[in-house]
C-alpha cells in the first residue's frame, strides 16, 4: 500500500477512494495541496477574525457566569485559530505567509465574522446560529481525507459545542425576560439569520471548487446539503424560543419533510466576501494594529532564546 | 530521516510536536506549535492543548529532532505481518468444546 508515493494522480485518487487518510509527507496533486492551504488558511484566520465581534462584549458581560463563558469561548477562538495554522504549515506555507496574506486583505474569512455586533443578545444569536452552523461544517470536514486538518477539526469540534450550548442558554433567557428582553432577540434573529444562512458558501450550482473538492473526500457534504440541514435544526428550536425567522416564504414541505426558505442574497455574500462587509474594514485594522502591537512579545521570546543559548555555550 | 520543517521562520520561533498524556495512557501526538524554546513550547502547549481535558503529562519535540520513517517505505516496513496470521491468538483452534469466557 504505498500508492501516495509513487507520485501519480491516478495512485494519489485510488487512495482517496479507500477512504485513507493523506498526510504532510506523502505525495499529493499540487492542486490538492493549494486548495487545502486555501481552505485550513481561510478557516484559521475566521477563528482569528471571529475573536473581534464577541471579544468586543466581553467588558459588557452582564453577569460573572456570562463574563467566564465569553473569555473562555474568545480563548477557544484563539486556540483554534493556532491548530489550523498549524495545520495550514504542514503543506508547506509558512505562518509568516499567511499572516501576510490577512493583513493585506488577500485572504479571505467567514462572510458571517463582517457583520456588527449591536445588542448583547447578537452574543447569545451568534452562539445559537454562527457556531451551530460551525459545528455542522467542521464535525463533517474533520473526517477529511488530510490527516492534519482532519485532527484538529475533532479537536476543534469537543470544544465548539459549549459554545452553541452557552449561546442557546443566553436566548433561552432573553426570551423569557421582559418584552424589550424579547424584543432584543427577535431584532437580532433578525439581523444573523441571512448571513448564517450564507456561512455555508455559494449554491451548488455555483461552488467552482466544489467538484474536485468532493472527489478528493477534501469536502463530504456539499454547500446546499448542510445548509438545508441546518436550516431544518434550526427553524424548530426557533420557534420553541418563540422566536420569528424573518422570511415570510419560509415553509415547512411536509412531502420531503425539509424547510423551505426563501431567496438568498448572494450579491450580498459576494460583496462581503470580497472585503466589503459593514465592517470588514474595521476587522483588518483591528488585525493589524494587534499584530503591531504584539510585535514585541515576538521579539522578546526570540532575544530570550538568543540569550540563553549564549549562556549555553558559555558554561560548558 | 527527520521532519524537515516546511519553511524558515523569521518571528514565531522554532516548530514543536506536542504530546499530550491521560491518565495512564500513552502519550499521543496532540498536534504542533511554534515556540523559540522547549520551556515557552511547554508553556504554550499548555495554554493551547491542554485547556480542558484530563491531561496529567505533556511532552514537546522539535519537529526537526524527529527521524521518521518514509512514505516510500509504508509496503516494505509494515504489510508483512499482515501474511503471519500464525502471530495471533484466532490461528489457533480452541480444543473441542472448551469455550473462552
Amino acid at each position: 500500500m504505498q500508492p501516495t508515493a509513487q507520485g501519480s494522480e491516478s495512485a494519489f485518487d485510488a487512495h482517496i477512494r479507500d477512504h485513507l487518510h493523506v498526510e504532510p509527507r506523502d505525495w499529493m496533486p499540487d492542486s490538492y495541496r493549494s486548495q487545502l492551504i486555501r481552505l485550513i488558511s481561510q478557516h484559521a484566520h475566521s477563528e482569528i477574525v471571529g475573536m473581534l465581534p464577541e471579544g468586543n462584549w466581553i467588558t459588557r458581560a452582564p453577569s460573572l457566569r456570562r463574563k467566564i463563558g465569553l473569555l473562555a469561548k474568545v480563548q477557544d477562538e484563539a486556540g483554534h485559530g493556532l491548530y489550523l495554522y498549524c495545520a495550514a504549515e504542514t503543506l508547506g506555507i509558512s505562518r509568516e505567509e499567511m499572516f501576510e496574506q490577512l493583513l493585506a486583505g488577500r485572504a479571505k474569512y467567514s462572510n458571517i465574522f463582517s457583520y456588527p455586533t449591536l445588542s448583547w443578545a447578537d452574543i447569545g444569536v451568534i452562539g445559537w446560529l454562527v457556531d451551530g452552523a460551525a459545528i455542522l461544517n467542521q464535525t463533517t470536514m474533520a473526517k477529511c481525507s488530510y490527516g492534519p486538518y482532519a485532527r484538529s477539526l475533532l479537536r476543534i469540534c469537543r470544544e465548539e459545542n459549549f459554545h452553541k450550548r452557552q449561546g442557546m442558554e443566553m436566548v433561552a433567557a432573553l426570551v423569557r425576560g421582559t418584552p424589550a428582553q424579547q424584543a432584543m432577540a427577535q431584532e437580532s434573529l433578525g439581523r444573523w439569520w441571512w448571513p448564517t444562512l450564507m456561512m455555508f458558501g455559494p449554491p451548488d450550482s455555483d461552488s467552482p471548487n466544489s467538484a474536485d473538492l468532493m472527489k478528493w473526500r477534501v469536502k463530504l457534504r456539499t454547500n446546499d446539503e448542510l445548509r438545508q440541514r441546518f436550516v431544518d435544526m434550526t427553524v424548530p428550536q426557533a420557534l420553541a424560543f418563540g422566536l420569528t425567522i424573518p422570511d415570510p416564504k419560509l415553509r415547512f414541505d411536509s412531502d420531503t419533510g425539509h424547510w423551505v426558505t426563501g431567496e438568498i442574497d448572494w450579491e450580498e455574500f459576494r460583496l462581503v466576501i470580497q472585503g466589503f462587509g459593514p465592517c470588514s474594514a474595521e476587522r483588518l485594522e483591528a488585525r493589524r494594529r494587534a499584530h503591531a502591537e504584539g510585535a514585541w512579545v515576538r521579539e522578546a521570546a526570540l532575544a530570550h532564546e538568543a540569550r540563553r543559548g549564549r549562556r549555553e555555550v558559555a558554561t560548558p | 530521516m527527520s521532519i524537515e520543517e516546511a519553511k524558515p521562520t523569521h518571528d514565531q520561533g522554532d516548530l514543536w510536536e506536542v504530546f499530550l498524556q491521560e491518565d495512564g495512557q500513552p502519550h499521543v501526538h496532540a498536534g504542533s506549535l511554534r515556540a523559540p524554546d522547549a520551556e515557552m513550547a511547554l508553556q504554550n502547549a499548555r495554554d493551547v492543548y491542554a485547556r480542558r481535558g484530563a491531561v496529567t503529562g505533556l511532552w514537546v519535540v522539535r519537529t526537526a529532532d524527529i527521524a521518521a520513517t518514509e512514505p516510500a517505505d509504508r509496503a516494505a516496513l509494515f504489510d508483512g505481518p499482515r501474511t503471519k496470521a500464525y502471530r495471533h491468538a484466532h490461528f489457533y483452534p480452541l480444543p473441542g468444546g472448551m469455550k473462552e469466557p
